[in-house]
């Protein structure tokens, strides 16, 4: 958390208002006046991820519309790159994390996840599109301890049990984490197809990230 | 009643003998004929015999002969990817740098095969069905094509970066889009659906809905000489309403996701609702699921007509099986006949 009281109070109100407002220069501002004064893991974990958390919740709550999601995580993904660029070497060690979008064509989920888990400051390997054969054997190949699928259509949804069952079958404790919109209209699907966990926004994709990396690699 | 009668006595906001069903089944076509996705949209005729092989199974009151929404991208030179268990997507964006905008032309439905299959299977239907049956044509809208025309990430950075090429992009869409719904409708397609799943809260802030895609909607609508539904995809839209009446739209499709009484009260009477079982969850539904969801459904908005009972997205998952749309079928004709005494 930062250290600090009213300033602090100050920048993540600021931050908050600038990032609903999609205003790229007073994001900017407020982080440049931010790392001033703290480090930049503090800067993210005190100040940027709390309000991505906010963003997440307000979605889910039906506040703001994808679009500002996206915005957002991608206003953020951006001057967290620029501004605070070491903040993965000094995380530490962290359990391998992937994401892919499977079977499917819409690309746009997987990219608000990533934009969010980026100005987090994590790292996380960017598969793009694959099926789930592949999608197996490029975990395997990666040790890949955090699995994200990121699905539109139902029928790719239902694919998730594919990647389920190959990578019980070759012994992996990967553990894997679904997002979409056939999860969203349907909650019981996610157990269905055998993920380990479902999350309803991006910043729920980044809170199960921290979690189970907290919990330890599986 | 008649089919006909039917939708348009509930469309006029008056009861019709029973609420009006549509079961909004399109690849559940090909796997009554044994034929694949692909190999069925591939001649008009097999979307022709389906959808009379639907109608008669489960007994909707409209025939629904879409094909697939990237048949409007393969208009614009793309490309359709198609999958054994689920819709036919878009392929690779089409416009892919800011020059593609400025050299995009309005394409010619003549030039485009699926665009013809696609008037031919309603010009098939309304020979045989005349004026008993409603015939559903669809669009996307100018303002949602280019989800599928640019990548839906692409698509937004422009929304929100490029406003002095929006205007340009959405005039050759609308061109197409509203040469593409006449077409249907000459066909015989009694009303369009206009699928604008961009409009949806869910996915645009209204305000900023407001200065694009409604502006869009405004001066589109008008040009369709018929009657327009709008159709969110699934997607909110409730602090809408007002904005959808005024672009003249007879109809509006609701989402699982809101309540039907709310859109009742919303829509008051200047249009009617389409809506609102949740297609996802319809997959592993019982025969008592389906009732009480039927049930539901007509109890928030069945009264005084104005209602159509469909899926909230405008087309039923292929992993939807028979037995629940029968069982949809069944409890519509024991629950939406008029007067809907049964409701307290």
């Amino acid at each position: 958390m930062l250290r600090g009281g009213a300033d602090v109070d100050e920048l993540s109100s600021d931050l908050r208002c600038a990032l609903e407002s999609l205003e790229r220069s007073q994001v900017e501002k407020v982080l440049e006046a931010a790392i001033r004064i703290h480090s930049p893991l503090e800067v993210i974990e005190g100040l940027i991820m709390p309000a991505l958390e906010a963003v997440g919740e307000d979605w889910t709550a039906g506040k703001v519309a994808l679009s500002q999601v996206y915005m957002s995580g991608r206003i953020c993904e951006d001057l967290v790159g620029r501004l605070l660029p070491a903040v993965a070497q000094e995380r530490g060690s962290f359990p391998r994390c992937a994401i892919a979008v499977l079977c499917d064509y819409h690309l746009l989920g997987k990219r608000i996840v990533l934009s969010v888990l980026r100005a987090s400051g994590f790292n996380v390997l960017d598969y793009g599109r694959m099926e789930a054969p592949a999608l197996v054997a490029r975990v395997l190949a990666d040790q890949v301890d955090i699995l994200l699928i990121s699905v539109l259509m139902l029928p790719a949804a239902l694919k998730v049990r594919e990647v389920r069952a190959g990578l019980d079958a070759l012994g992996s404790r990967t553990r894997i984490a679904v997002g979409g919109a056939p999860f969203l209209f349907d909650p019981e699907l996610w157990r269905e197809v055998g993920a380990d966990a479902m999350g309803r926004s991006a910043a729920d994709g980044e809170a199960i990230v921290r979690r189970w990396a907290g919990e330890g690699a599986p | 009643m008649n089919p006909m009668q039917r939708v348009m006595t509930a469309m006029g906001q008056a009861e019709p003998d029973r609420v009006p069903l549509f079961i909004l089944a399109t690849m559940h076509g090909a796997r009554d004929l044994g034929l694949s996705i692909k190999d069925y949209y591939s001649r008009a005729e097999h979307v022709v015999e389906g959808q009379l092989r639907l109608r008669e199974k489960y007994r909707s009151d409209c025939l629904n002969p879409a094909f697939y929404a990237a048949v409007e991208v393969e208009a614009f030179g793309g490309e359709t990817i198609f999958i054994e268990d689920g819709p036919p997507n878009a392929g690779a964006p089409v416009l892919r740098q800011d020059a593609d905008i400025d050299r995009v032309k309005v394409p010619r439905l003549e030039d485009c095969p699926g665009l013809q299959r696609g008037l031919e299977a309603i010009r098939q239907l309304k020979a045989q069905v005349g004026d008993d049956i409603p015939i559903l044509g669809s669009v996307i809208s100018p303002f949602s094509l280019p989800i599928m025309q640019m990548g839906f990430e692409h698509y937004l950075d422009f929304l929100y970066g490029q406003p002095e090429r929006f205007d340009r992009l959405m005039a050759v869409n609308q061109a197409f889009c509203v040469t593409w719904a006449n077409a249907q409708l000459e066909a015989g397609a009694t009303a369009i659906g206009y699928a604008d799943p961009l409009a949806s809260t869910t996915l645009l802030p209204r305000a900023f809905y407001l200065k694009t895609g409604h502006r869009v909607a405004l001066d589109t609508l008008p040009r369709i000489r018929g009657s327009v539904a709008i159709h969110l995809g699934s997607g909110r839209g409730l602090s809408l309403a007002d904005d959808f009446a005024a672009t003249g739209t007879v109809a509006v499709g609701v989402s699982a996701q809101e309540d039907l009484g709310h859109w009742k009260l919303a829509a008051g009477k200047r249009f009617a609702l389409l809506g609102n079982l949740n297609g996802v969850e319809m997959r592993r539904w019982s025969a008592e699921d389906a009732e009480r969801e039927v049930k539901r459904a007509i109890a928030k908005a069945g009264q005084g007509g104005g209602f159509i009972l469909a899926d909230n997205h405008g087309e039923i998952p292929w992993q939807v099986p028979d037995e629940v749309l029968l069982a949809i079928r069944d409890a519509v004709e024991r629950w939406g006949h008029y007067p809907l005494d049964w409701k307290e």
